[in-house]
């Protein structure tokens, strides 16, 4: 692997205030058992849709999102995405977005699809901050959008998320 | 921080293979506390890219919801035998890069 630029993520404590320490200690555990921010409403997914779709309506059609049904922790949930599409360069998808409702940012991200993508389906894994539902939108190379959705139950959320070393 | 990759070293002309791709990487969303209940700086992937033949297969613009090791899965369709690259850039301007080779038969 090729890498350049800076690199400042890493998991090392910083900036350990000596005289909170104790105090902060305590409150810890409360702190990390809820969500920073408060949850996306269902008003947050319809307006991130709406941005993307620029007040198309998508169909429910041509989109299946699998996801597992309950996940243990919220901190990487497996979705894949996968739209009916014979990609030819008429008639295709042209971008696939990925939306959960409850997070404090609905839209998890984009997949711009190329010239060279074969098929429209794309896996990743995400983050959940609580039991929801995931939402696939799937934009077509005609301007339309199709669009559906899958629940999935959260035991703990991304928020709780500890550091693996 | 590593890049793992799964590219078929070959395939036939006009089918559609699978790619897997994983960056070791924090993607630390700005939402995380550590022991104090300090917030972890965010630093997330913002752009994932894989071209092949210096045409793009793939672009994800990328946002706090996508897990740590961000993990991605997608198809591309074999044309001739040429380079498949993988680009990822995080928030901090670091550029993490690989690149395989796919033959064409």
């Amino acid at each position: 692997m090729k890498q350049s630029g800076p690199v400042r993520n890493t998991t090392t404590r910083r900036g350990f205030v000596a005289g909170a320490a104790a105090g902060a200690v305590a409150v810890a555990a409360p702190v990390l058992l809820r969500a920073d921010k408060a949850a996306a409403t269902q008003g947050d997914l319809e307006a991130a849709i709406r941005a993307i779709t620029k007040g198309v309506r998508p169909k429910e059609d041509r989109v299946k999102v699998d996801a597992p049904p309950l996940a243990e922790t919220g901190t990487a949930v497996p979705v894949t995405v996968t739209v009916e599409s014979a990609m030819t360069a008429q008639d295709r998808v042209s971008a696939i977005y990925i939306l959960l409702e409850q997070n404090p940012e609905p839209e998890a991200g984009a997949f711009h699809l190329g010239p060279r993508c074969g098929k429209a389906e794309v896996a990743t894994r995400v983050r959940m901050f609580a039991p929801q539902k995931v939402h696939a939108l799937a934009a077509m190379s005609d301007g339309s959008f199709f669009t559906a959705s899958v629940h999935v139950e959260v035991t703990l959320a991304a928020c709780v998320e500890i550091d693996v070393k | 921080m590593s890049v793992r990759i799964r590219v078929p070293k070959i395939a036939k002309k006009g089918e559609v293979v699978e790619i897997r791709t994983l960056l070791e990487h924090l993607n630390e969303s700005g939402w995380r506390r550590d022991e104090e209940g300090k917030l972890y700086p965010r630093n997330i992937i913002t752009t994932f890219v894989c071209t092949y033949g210096g045409i793009e297969v793939i672009r994800g613009d990328l946002r706090r919801g996508i897990s740590r090791n961000p993990y991605f899965s997608f198809w591309l369709r074999a044309e001739e035998s040429g380079e498949l690259a993988f680009r990822w850039q995080d928030e901090s301007g670091a550029v993490f890069e690989e690149t395989a080779r796919l033959e064409v038969v």
